[in-house]
């Protein structure tokens, strides 16, 4: 089967012949399918956000192309705009991009930029608020009177509320509270497991993002730098420090552990597992 | 495309141009703007002309930048030089249809395109070469005197300073809304006038928030500072007025002056 989303030798350069020209991304490979949940991890400036804005067809690519179910997102106008919907992406703090009066109206921009029935968008608006947790009542209110977590809900429904084949999230989590980040979470675990919807999400926290995906990819100045498995990836972490990157707080536990003499499996990356190799080992001994 | 805007921009250097006091460079950037009005034919035209490319090469600043900075302008430019050059009455050089070319609209049409083109790359060149803030605070100075008749001046260039500082950063901010809203479907290319404007809203409104809040929060930032106007305050960076500005500024007044006499002498 195609896979949903594929790159080719995706090229992208900024400020072409100028003195400011820099390579944001260099022949990037990538092939995503259907019901993945994928997450992209790299430092600040290794072209994470400029992959993501060529996925739908926001950036052209300098070189290269960008494939939706196979079919050349540039080949023609009619699909780039096609694309634009069908590869949702909510960009980084996006809540402060709502701009209606009301926070149904607002989740429901999109789908009213779709040209769908009015029955249509009620019926998107509402499916899309329950699976963000937005409350039946908030729906009629203002977004700006909401706090800062309800906020980023909202503006993540919008994007939801377009029915996209591909959901791309850029970071968010940030700059919420524990409990705010482990709800949107959470949000986005049941969306994607009820949809068997397709999930790209860009996150600074390893902890995050090991504890969510199936697959990772990184990024380092502007390349793939690995692909593989959230336990695959992790058990290179002396490649991911030295992109600057961090690692789970749990797999630094038990790569010390091991430099300390013990002979513990340090591919863990989330609490529990590291749990069940610490009983694993008791019970061997 | 908003990138491409130049406006206010600072390129920092160390060149004599950069190192002159901002006040100097006000008050010559006033001169030259009188020069180059002055200025009639030929010899003006050429020594003001001189001037401005020394002063282009003197501040290393690329002729690439300067014909970027001129590109918005483009349409302003090149209808005055049409308009001039079909509506001046003289000795007809070429006639079609129903224009007429005559030996004075040429020259009228050169020297007005000459003209504004200078302006803008003159006027320019004083934001390139000195930062906002030096900016502000020669301004400032240069002002000083109306604060007896009680004209917030400090206040007027504190604020220009802050929306000087500001422009690069709203810039960044409305690109960033435009995808947000791009990414949602938001069509900002095709439809009527009318709707292009509606198709606005979606972009100013989150704007105009987005300003208000960094107001409120910058304001709150400068009162932890103990921010209160300009009464008592001390600089970090004293302007001093060296003796190179002196002579610079003394030549600025010779060369306005010579210029002014050719031109009433016709050259």
């Amino acid at each position: 089967m195609t896979p949903i989303l594929e790159t080719r030798n995706l090229t992208h350069t900024y400020g072409a012949g100028t003195p400011f020209q820099s390579d944001a991304l260099q022949n990037v490979n990538l092939s995503i399918e259907r019901g993945e949940f994928v997450g992209i991890i790299g430092h600040t400036g290794s072209g994470k956000s400029t992959l993501i804005q060529h996925l739908n067809g926001l950036l052209k690519p300098t070189a290269g192309e960008i494939l939706l179910d196979g079919r050349d997102i540039w080949s023609d106008k009619k699909f780039t705009r096609e694309t634009r919907f069908r590869v949702g992406l909510v960009f980084q703090y996006p809540e402060y991009q709502l701009f209606e009066e009301t926070v149904y109206k607002d989740i429901a921009f999109g789908p009213h930029n779709m040209g769908l029935s009015a029955q249509e968008i009620d019926l998107r608006v509402r499916k899309a608020a329950g699976f963000v947790g937005i409350p039946e009542e908030n729906l009629e209110k203002s977004p700006f009177e909401l706090s800062g977590g309800q906020k980023r809900r909202v503006a993540i429904a919008g994007v939801i509320a377009m029915e996209p084949d591909v959901l791309i999230l850029d970071e968010p989590t940030a700059g919420l509270d524990p409990v705010g980040r482990e709800g949107i979470l959470a949000n986005i675990r049941d969306y994607q497991k009820s949809q068997n919807a397709t999930v790209v999400m860009v996150s600074h926290s390893m902890e995050e993002i090991a504890s969510n995906v199936s697959r990772l990819i990184v990024m380092n100045h502007g390349k793939v730098a690995m692909t593989g498995t959230p336990r695959e990836v992790f058990s290179h972490s002396k490649e991911l420090i030295s992109m600057g990157l961090d690692i789970p707080q749990i797999t630094r536990v038990f790569l010390r552990l091991r430099d300390m003499g013990l002979g513990v499996d340090t591919s863990v990356y989330t609490v529990e597992q590291a749990k069940e190799a610490l009983l694993a080992m008791r019970g061997g001994t | 495309m908003l990138k491409d805007i130049t406006l206010g921009q600072y390129f920092p250097g160390n060149t004599p141009i950069h190192r002159l006091d901002p006040r100097t460079k006000l008050i010559w950037v006033v001169l030259y703007i009188v020069a180059l009005f002055s200025a009639q034919w030929l010899l003006t035209y050429g020594l003001v002309l001189g001037l401005l490319i020394a002063v282009v090469a003197l501040s290393k600043i690329q002729f690439k930048v300067i014909l970027k900075s001129m590109k918005p302008l483009l349409f302003i430019i090149l209808l005055t030089g049409l308009l001039n050059l079909f509506y001046t009455q003289g000795t007809p050089l070429v006639s079609f249809w129903i224009f007429t070319i005559t030996r004075e609209g040429i020259f009228s049409a050169v020297f007005m395109v000459l003209r504004i083109s200078m302006l803008i790359t003159g006027t320019f060149m004083l934001t390139y070469t000195t930062s906002p803030i030096a900016l502000t605070d020669g301004l400032e100075r240069l002002l000083g005197p109306l604060k007896k008749i009680k004209v917030p001046v400090h206040e007027l260039t504190m604020m220009m300073c802050i929306a000087l500082r500001f422009i690069p950063t709203l810039i960044e901010e409305t690109d960033k809304i435009i995808s947000a809203q791009k990414a949602r479907g938001a069509d900002f290319e095709t439809g009527s006038i009318f709707s292009r404007a509606k198709a606005l809203i979606p972009i100013l409104v989150p704007l105009f928030i987005s300003s208000f809040r960094r107001a409120d929060e910058l304001a709150v930032a400068m009162e932890c500072r103990c921010y209160h106007g300009g009464e008592g305050r001390t600089r970090l960076k004293e302007l001093s007025y060296r003796r190179v500005d002196y002579i610079v500024l003394i030549g600025g007044l010779l060369f306005v002056a010579g210029i002014i006499v050719l031109a009433n002498l016709g050259l």
